[in-house]
């Protein structure tokens, strides 16, 4: 069975946010740029499932600007077998790359889809879900533990008041939660075959599909910032405090 | 513009985040409907009907629904979908695994998360672990959005209860069968309702050593939150983790303990009313954020702490 990761490339979580001056957005140049976080896990978890025997394939997809090529090779040195990169010059929706994705499936037939349940730049958290709904596809989110057995996948979800457990028939969407795994280093050797691996490349027009944003991003502000507190000798005066506050 | 919400509930009782959410969808429009799916949970349908500004309840009580799995969930709300300009749910675990199946079915975004609405079609939502704020604007289809409860205070009781409508189930897409769930047990105050927080960090060392702050989070009457790295060494269930992925809470006072204050961690409690940290690392980055600070030993600050709380209860 054949497993499908798509990854995004982001400004690394480690990086501290600049918003622009013009308001425009967040400052993007000379910034390190990463694979997303939660991608990552995904990439692990289709590699590991490789290795198991599970997955005859696994294929890491990115859509973006060329330099996505950069995180398809994350994806490769970790133990993907091949990369498609659609190349999309603007910003797209959730929506958009689900689309996209969609029609990825229908060329490449997986069984399993892994993404990140969300990007760690806009936070949006969709991407998955709306992948599954367009394919008429159950839904694992959140996924700390999977399990593959007989044309079907349990799914140990993390939600609000603990984890659940779901049983889904296969095709199926995971998407994946920080406790799924921890990914593995690229050794250099697996750095260097990557380098071999074959990139497939696209477009957004070959697939047909219009990405124009529907959402219209305004403009994006700097959260109001919190005020210097005070430093405090002992747990005593901390209690005073709080009382004269009248939170304790 | 007619706005339906989509309760938040265990099929006992309401969670707050939906009364939160429906001041948000009060500042949207008038409107409104809330959609209680589960199963004999109709309890819960009462209850919301007695929350302020609600026209109607609609209430869909079948086994389909016990767990809120997000395939027949959202054929549900597909079928009511048509009558609405706008649907809304809290930005829970729930809420995140459903609505963006509605939305692509719809075929149109969805506004995640939103913490402010401008007008009825402008929104301010975090980005970037709260590092940023967009304002974005949906004009010309259909809303789908999910809120950030914390970012809303919750509406009053109504004087009347509204009326509670029974509908029929929708199809069973029979695409997932729910397995099992373990949930954590606690007496304490729900993180996301909780007016003071008390978190730990993987400073407070093992899981033996987190009775601390749950001692002092009993004294105080709080909730008990974690960093995610506590939660990854098993000092506490996943569930408890505060942050930019875990939960969002915004308490009257959050209390930081062993916590360096990475911006993951900031993200989910730095809307908090008044920030506590106590951290050995005097350049810890919690500090930053923090309205008081006390640098020291935790093993040594937290029991004097509880003797302080003591005394100060103690009449003069
Ligand atoms: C994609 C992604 C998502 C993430 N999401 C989250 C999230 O939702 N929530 C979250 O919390 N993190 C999240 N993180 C992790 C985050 O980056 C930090 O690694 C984490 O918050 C660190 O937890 P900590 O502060 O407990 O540990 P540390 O950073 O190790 O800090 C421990 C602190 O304890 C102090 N300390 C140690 N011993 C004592 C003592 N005896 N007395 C007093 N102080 C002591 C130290 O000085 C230190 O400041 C995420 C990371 C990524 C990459």
């Amino acid at each position: 069975m054949k497993v499908l990761v798509p990854v995004k490339r982001v400004i690394d979580f480690n990086v501290a946010i600049r918003v622009k001056a013009d308001g425009s957005g967040v400052e993007r140049t000379n910034v390190k740029m990463s694979i997303n976080p939660f991608d990552e896990i995904a990439v692990e978890e289709a590699v590991r499932l490789r290795e198991a025997g599970i997955a005859s394939e696994v294929i890491a997809i990115s859509i973006g600007p060329r330099e996505c090529t950069e995180t398809l090779r994350t994806a490769l040195a970790m133990g993907a077998d091949r990369g498609l990169l659609i190349l999309a010059e603007q910003d797209i929706e959730p929506l958009t790359v689900a689309k996209v994705l969609k029609a990825v499936v229908a060329e490449e037939t997986p069984q399993l889809v892994i993404l990140g349940k969300q990007a760690i730049d806009d936070d949006c958290n969709q991407t998955g879900q709306m992948l599954a709904a367009l394919l008429d596809w159950p839904q694992g989110t959140f996924a700390s533990k999977v399990d593959i057995k007989n044309g079907r996948i349990s799914v140990t979800r993390e939600v609000d008041g603990g984890l659940q457990t779901v049983d889904l028939k296969l095709p199926a969407i995971v998407t994946t939660d920080l406790r799924l795994n921890e990914p593995r280093y690229a050794s250099l050797p697996n750095i260097m075959k990557a380098r071999k691996k074959p990139i497939a490349e696209k477009t957004l027009a070959d697939y047909g599909i219009d990405a124009t944003p529907r959402l219209k991003i305004l403009d994006v502000r700097e959260p109001s910032k919190r005020r210097t507190g005070e430093r405090l000798g002992t747990a005593a005066d901390l209690v005073g405090k709080l009382r004269q506050a009248g939170v304790i | 513009m007619t706005i339906l919400v989509l309760a938040e509930h265990d099929n006992t009782a309401l969670s707050e985040t939906t009364a939160r959410t429906l001041a948000c969808a009060g500042q949207i429009g008038a409107s409104i409907h809330i959609l209680v799916a589960g199963k004999d949970c109709g309890a819960v349908a009462e209850e919301a009907a007695t929350l302020s500004g609600v026209e109607k309840i609609l209430l869909a009580d079948d086994p389909l629904y016990q767990h809120a799995l997000a395939e027949p969930l959202a054929e549900l709300i597909l079928v009511l979908a048509p009558s609405y300009d706008a649907i809304l749910a809290p930005a829970t675990a729930n809420g995140k695994n459903v609505l963006p199946r509605v939305a692509a079915k719809r075929d149109v975004p969805q506004i995640s998360d939103i913490v402010a609405v401008e007008t009825p079609e402008i929104f301010l939502r975090p980005i970037y672990a709260g590092n940023a704020l967009q304002r974005v604007e949906a004009k010309g289809f259909q809303k789908i959005i999910t809120v950030r409860a914390s970012a809303f205070k919750p509406v009053a009781k109504a004087n009347a209860a509204a009326p509670i409508e029974s509908i029929l189930p929708a199809r069973d897409p029979r695409l997932s069968v729910f397995q099992n769930e373990v949930l954590s047990q606690s007496e304490r105050p729900e993180l996301t309702a909780a007016r003071i927080v008390v978190s730990g960090g993987r400073g407070v060392g093992s899981k033996e050593n987190f009775a601390l702050i749950e001692r002092i989070a009993d004294r105080l009457g709080a909730g008990v939150g974690a960093s995610r790295a506590a939660v990854d060494a098993g000092f506490v269930p996943n569930d408890y983790q505060v942050g930019q992925t875990g939960k969002i809470v915004a308490p009257e006072l959050y209390i930081a303990v062993g916590i360096s204050g990475a911006i993951q961690h900031l993200a989910g409690m730095k809307d908090s009313k008044l920030v506590v940290a106590i951290n050995k690392d005097e350049n810890a980055p919690i500090f930053a954020i923090a309205d008081y600070g006390v640098v020291g030993d935790l093993f040594e600050v937290l029991p004097e702490f509880e003797r302080a709380l003591d005394n100060a209860g103690k009449p003069a």
